[in-house]
Parts: C-alpha cells; structure tokens; sequence
C-alpha cells in the first residue's frame, strides 16, 4: 500500500528486535517515563482493553503510579483487576506495594457531560451549566461541533496531567473507527471554534497530543489481514493529520512458538516410549496442524505489518483462556516489559523533535 | 479455485444441520436482513456471505456494507472499490449479487435535495458547516443514512433481498433508535426557540433565547451557535419529509419480512454484548431470527480431556510429544470455555437458528474465503 512521502514524516525507521541486531537493555521505566499520558487505541475486538492493563500493570511493576481512564461504559476494564465497573470517582484498581514493590493502579471514567460540568464549575459558570444540561442545549451544541464531547474528555485527561495526578496515565480509548475522530477532535475543534472556553481547550488539547514528552498512542491490532489494514491506515492517519507521536504497535494474539509440532504423534511417542489411546494420534496431528497453519498466517501478517508500517513491535501472546484474568494481566504485563527492554530506539528517541 | 465449482457445490460434504437449514430457509423468506452484533466479530463477512447465499438460492440480493472494508471490496473483484450505489459482482450463482459501501454524506445530501423545497433551499443547507459537521458525524447519522438505504434500496430497486451489515456503533442499538434520532433533535425545544419568528408575539420567547444562546455562545464560541440557527432556519419546512421517511423505515424494520442476524463472537464479552442486543431488540419488539456465533475453535477430541494432556505434556515435556500434547490441551481449554460459554446461549434468542462458524484455517478476503463461510453457515 503505497504511501505519500510525506506521511512518512515522522515515522522513524527501525528494527524490529527479532531481526538478529543485538540491542542493549533498557530499564523499562524509561519508556514509561518517556510521556505522561499513554493512549490506547485500535478498532473493537483487538483488545485494546486489556492491553490498557497490561500497559498499566507494566508501568506499575516499574515503579510508576498509575492511573487508567475509561472513556466509555462496560469495556471491562475493571473486572480484569477483579474489580466492580469503574465510575467517575476514582478508586484503586490494584494496589501496589509487596515483594514486588510495584506502583498502585488507580481507575475511573470520564464523561463529557461530567467533565463539562466540572469545568464550567472551575470557571465560574455553574449557573450557566445547570441551564446547559437542563434544557437539553448540551446535546445541541454537541451535535453542532462533533468534537465537543471528545474535547470535553480529552481536556480533563489534560488537566489530570498537569496536576501530575500519577507517573502515568493509560487510557483506554473508544473503540470502533472512532480513534482517528476522537483524536483529531482537538485540531478540528480549534479551526471551528474561534472563541470561548471549548477553543481553549481545544488549543490545550492539541498541545498535549502533539507533544512527545507528554503523550503518545499505542496501536493495538491482531496478527490479521483486516486487522492489519486498518493499523496501518491509522497510524498515518494519526501522524498526519493530528501530528501524534507514535509509540509501538502491539500485536495481540499472538499465538506462542511450540516446538516439535511437525512431529508425527506416532513417532514422537515411540521416541519417549509412550502408548497413544486409539485415534490420539489423528486428534495430536490435526490440532498440531491447525496451530502450526494459524501461526504461519499470523507470521505473514506480522510481516506484512512489520514492512508497512515502520514501528516497533510488542507481541502479546494469544492466551488459552477465553475470559482474562488479574493473573492473564500480570503475565501480559511481564511479556510487555520484557520486550520493553529490547526496543531499539529506547535510549535516544525520547524528544519526538517536530520537524 | 473454489468459487469455479460453484460455492453451493454440496457433493462430498456432509448434508446440512437442522440449524443451518433453518437459515438458509430465513434467507429464503427475508427481503431484508439486518447483522447487528459488536465490533470485530465479522458481521460483515457474515452479511456478504448471507447475500452471496441468496444469490446462489437464485435470489437478487444486495449487500450494503459500512464499515469500509477495502479489503472485502477487492475480494468481491470490485477494482476501484465500492461506492454509495450498489454494483454487481459476478459469480456462478444463478441469482445475481450486488454489493454497495454506505456513504453516509452523500446519502444525508440526496436526502436534503430530496425534501428541500427548491433548489436554492438544498445549497444553503448543504453549504451550511453545521450541516457539514452533522451530516458525517452526528452521533447516529450514520445509523440513521443505513436506514435510508436499506429503505430505498428495499422500496426503489426490485432487490428480493437487502442485506445490512450494521455500523460499529459504541452502543449496538443507536441504528434502530437512527430514524427517530433526527426527528427528536427537530423537536428540540431549542430547535423552536431558534426558528421562533423574530418579530410580533413571539418577541418575548425570542428575547430569551437570545439570552440563552449568548450564555451557549460563551461556552462553546458563537460561529458555532450561528451556524446552528443558520441550519435551523435553512432547515425550515423539510421536518415533515424527514419525519414521514423515519416513520416508514420504523415500519419496514418491523415488519415480516425483516429479519434480525445476531453475529457474535464464542469470548464471554461479546456474548454478554449480544445478550444485551437480543434483550433490547425484544423490547423494541423485535426477534433475532438466527444467532451467528463465529470464530469458534475447532473441536479437536473431548474438551474435558484438556487437564490429562496438559498432565501428559509436563511428563514429557522438552519433546515432542510434550509440544503436541501441550497445543492439544491448550485448544481443547479454548474450545472447553468457548462451548461453556455457549450454553444457556437459546435462552439468548429462544426462537433463532444458532450457527457456528469456525475459526477459519485462513482469513477470509476474497470470493472463495466468502464460500467457505457459506459453506459454514449454510451447507
């Protein structure tokens, strides 16, 4: 898929750390610490939220308080940590502290309409709020500049990081195609909008988006074709027209390397001098088949990525258990840091200098 | 290459479950099929597939796909992708199969030369930004333009069958509440202050909702709220058109020949998701006819044997008959959870057809990845 030159603007080229190149080890912290907001995003279904904790609970086991936002209902966020769903309150998702000396996760929501309130409350305007809500005029004036609602979550997210509320803040962005439109709500706003408080959070907004050292967006997608696709389109699309700094692209899902699954069940068995029940052969054979032609696939794919779209990579595996759990998490996390530690660019590229 | 021996070729395979005849039975009686279900769990392969298997029944059908998918557009062996007016794709079934990308702008704007009163009406709300702004992104809009396809697609072209792939909505139901979302915001209270006549008895009213607009204005700058009455008044008279089509497209979706495909995913999340749909779409009094549960892992021996392999793959672990046994626990687990998971799932929709689609061995983007999942959902 062809790009124009200038998308590749700021799309630094790099290894991917499988490639053979020995790289030095990094303390994970220091990506941690590279921004203070680090936004989640990609379509539905590619787990976007439990990468969030995954992300979070990495960042935690480096040291660093953390706090995750929700920005829509019911993504089941809190129920990874074995948690009731979160609310606009914020409460602690997992504290830290043991043998471990992790960091403490903390969560809630934000809405617009909460965080609209707020804000006029902050302003001096708490009668003019009331009388926004209570003649419906909010939903109007929403639906009459589109960006209002994203701006309005984006804007508390901003100010959640002035006031230095954790080391880092995770969100955990609305799924869909909204993740293009959700953030480049900012850039449109401030074309829109010329005056008022909405402009100004706007024009706040879009400073923190395009400054590295306090904001990035990691891409999550699955080792699919369509999938695939759609990362790639974002990640210019993100670059371009709202000028992010990207961090790594996970691919989740990613089904683990077993070796010895060529093997055929009879000889292997003969080899350990074992007995296979009638018909456990066939059965050994066809799910070792099937794995081996899933992951092949997904080898493809994340070729396919690792040349369209020059990022580094974090490869999550798939796990054998449908409904995740804190200890799916903690092992997610693990896997992230691990890896964290092998990103190339890590030591250098922490300025994102706008060119 | 699969397709040249016809995807409904049936010979060698084994001969149709009651639930997979129950479906292509529904695809027989519908004219329109609505896929709801949540992001990421292949409704739109499911529809193309369904309108691939009307077409095969001899059917003329036609699938209006929203999510841009360029990928499926290729596949279809449609170069130059899709657009807002459907296009045939050929193929050896004897029914004929079209296939259309919603471009919810351009249908907003045929709507609005539609109702507008003259042609100058239509460019000043066409030219209008707040228009511009709502017209691609006014939460539901693009619920609302599918709609609107489907119902002119249904009423306008002689298709047997209209096959909707459903937005990616944050909420699954904004689609249905679509046709009467643009209606309420006509209603709005604010709406009427705004297109209050400025002079005569209604001066008063108008006096305060220019004192309200200017507080609005302070929030939110006051392009904004100029844009907005800008529209409003532009929009004046077209009410009654846009109100009369929502009511006749709450019709056809309620109607006999309507019918609801739930596609899920076998994962506890989606499934809850899809619950959540069923229980809404029976409140709005509606049934979903046929539940599509895809991406299943296949079934490789007894799921409930899983924990004995794993117990086999710690003795012989580090060969290889521990890495075979290892991945047949690890897939009988998934399975085992998937299928766990699935019980109770009738309850879900006491009266649908329930089809499991496989996690396929390749991922489906062209015409034979389509009849696969034919063969699936329908054979």
């Amino acid at each position: 898929m062809p790009f124009p030159v200038s998308s590749t603007r700021r799309l630094a080229v790099m290894a991917v750390g499988s490639n053979g190149s020995r790289v030095a080890t990094v303390d994970p912290a220091v990506f941690f610490r590279s921004s203070k907001v680090l936004i989640v995003a990609g379509k539905g279904g590619v787990g976007k939220t439990t990468v969030s904790a995954a992300m979070a609970r990495a960042a935690a086991l480096s040291g660093l308080s953390t706090l995750i936002v929700e920005v829509e209902g019911k993504s089941g966020l809190a129920a990874l940590f074995g948690r009731e769903p979160l609310g606009y309150e914020e409460v602690v998702l997992d504290p830290g502290g043991g043998p471990l000396g992790a960091a403490d996760i903390r969560g809630r929501t934000i809405t617009p309409d909460e965080a609209l309130l707020e804000y006029l409350r902050d302003h001096g305007m708490s009668r003019v709020s009331k009388r926004l809500l209570s003649s419906g005029a909010l939903d109007v004036v929403s639906t009459a500049a589109p960006g209002i609602r994203d701006i309005l979550i984006l804007g508390k997210v901003k100010q959640l990081e002035r006031r230095g509320e954790a080391d880092l803040i995770v969100i955990d962005a609305p799924a869909a195609g909204h993740a293009v439109t959700f953030l480049q709500s900012a850039s449109g706003l401030a074309d829109a909008v010329r005056v008022g408080p909405v402009r100004a959070q706007a024009e706040e907004v879009l400073e923190l988006l395009t400054d590295a050292s306090r904001c990035q967006v990691v891409l999550v997608t699955l080792p699919e074709e369509t999938p695939v696709n759609e990362v790639v389109d974002t990640a210019y699309s993100l670059e371009d027209r709202v000028g992010i700094h990207l961090g790594p692209v996970v691919v989740n899902g990613v089904y683990p390397p077993l070796d010895g699954l060529e093997e055929d069940p009879e000889k292997a068995a003969a080899e350990c001098g074992a007995f296979l029940r009638p018909g456990e052969a066939g059965v050994l054979a066809a799910a070792a088949s099937f794995r081996l032609r899933r992951s092949r696939l997904q080898a493809e794919q994340i070729a396919r990525l690792t040349e369209q779209l020059p990022l580094p990579q974090l490869v999550l595996p798939f796990r054998f258990s449908p409904d995740l759990d804190r200890g799916d998490v903690e092992g997610l996390a693990r896997a992230l840091l691990e890896q964290i530690a092998q990103m190339p660019e890590l030591a250098g590229d922490t300025t994102g200098a706008e060119s | 290459m699969d397709v040249a021996n016809g995807p409904r070729e049936r010979s060698g395979r084994e001969s149709p479950t009651g639930e997979q005849s129950r479906l292509a039975l529904l695809v027989a009686e519908s004219s329109v099929i609505i896929c709801t279900g949540s992001g990421g769990v292949g409704k739109t392969t499911v529809a193309a597939s369904i309108a691939m298997e009307a077409a095969a029944q001899g059917k003329r059908a036609c699938v209006v796909t929203i999510d841009p998918a360029k990928r499926l557009a290729d596949a279809l062996g449609l170069r130059g992708g899709l657009s807002n007016e459907p296009r045939r794709i050929q193929g050896p079934w004897s029914g004929e199969l079209w296939a259309m990308m919603l471009d919810t702008k351009s249908t907003f704007d045929a709507l609005v030369a539609k109702y507008a009163g003259d042609p100058q009406q239509a460019e000043r709300i066409l030219k209008n930004r707040f228009y511009r702004n709502i017209s691609g992104a006014l939460s539901g809009t693009q619920e609302y333009m599918a709609m609107e396809k489907l119902y002119e697609l249904h009423e306008e072209s002689d298709f047997d069958l209209v096959v909707v792939d459903t937005p990616p909505t944050r909420n699954a139901l904004d689609f249905l509440e679509a046709p009467s979302h643009l209606t309420r915001f006509l209603d709005h209270r604010l709406y009427r202050l705004l297109t209050a006549p400025g002079r005569g008895a209604l001066r008063a009213v108008n006096l305060a909702a220019q004192a309200f607009l200017r507080t609005v204005s302070r929030v939110v700058g006051s392009e904004v709220v100029e844009d907005a009455i800008a529209f409003f008044r532009a929009f004046e008279g077209m009410e009654d058109g846009f109100r009369n089509r929502a009511k006749k497209v709450d019709e056809l979706i309620a109607s006999p020949g309507t019918a609801f495909v739930l596609v899920t995913s076998p994962r506890r999340d989606t499934l809850e998701e899809a619950r959540y749909f069923a229980e809404k779409l029976a409140e709005s009094g509606l049934r979903v006819q046929a539940l599509v549960v895809n991406r299943m892992h296949p079934r490789f021996g007894e799921p409930r044997s899983a924990d004995a392999n794993r117990e086999r793959a710690r003795t012989f672990a580090g060969k290889p008959l521990g890495a075979l046994y290892e991945n047949l626990a690890d897939l009988q687990t998934v399975r085992g959870r998937e299928e766990e998971h699935l019980q109770g799932i009738t309850a879900l929709a006491p009266d649908a057809a329930v089809v499991m689609v496989p996690f396929l061995e390749t991922d489906v983007h062209d015409l034979d990845g389509l009849a696969r999942v034919c063969r699936h959902l329908f054979d």
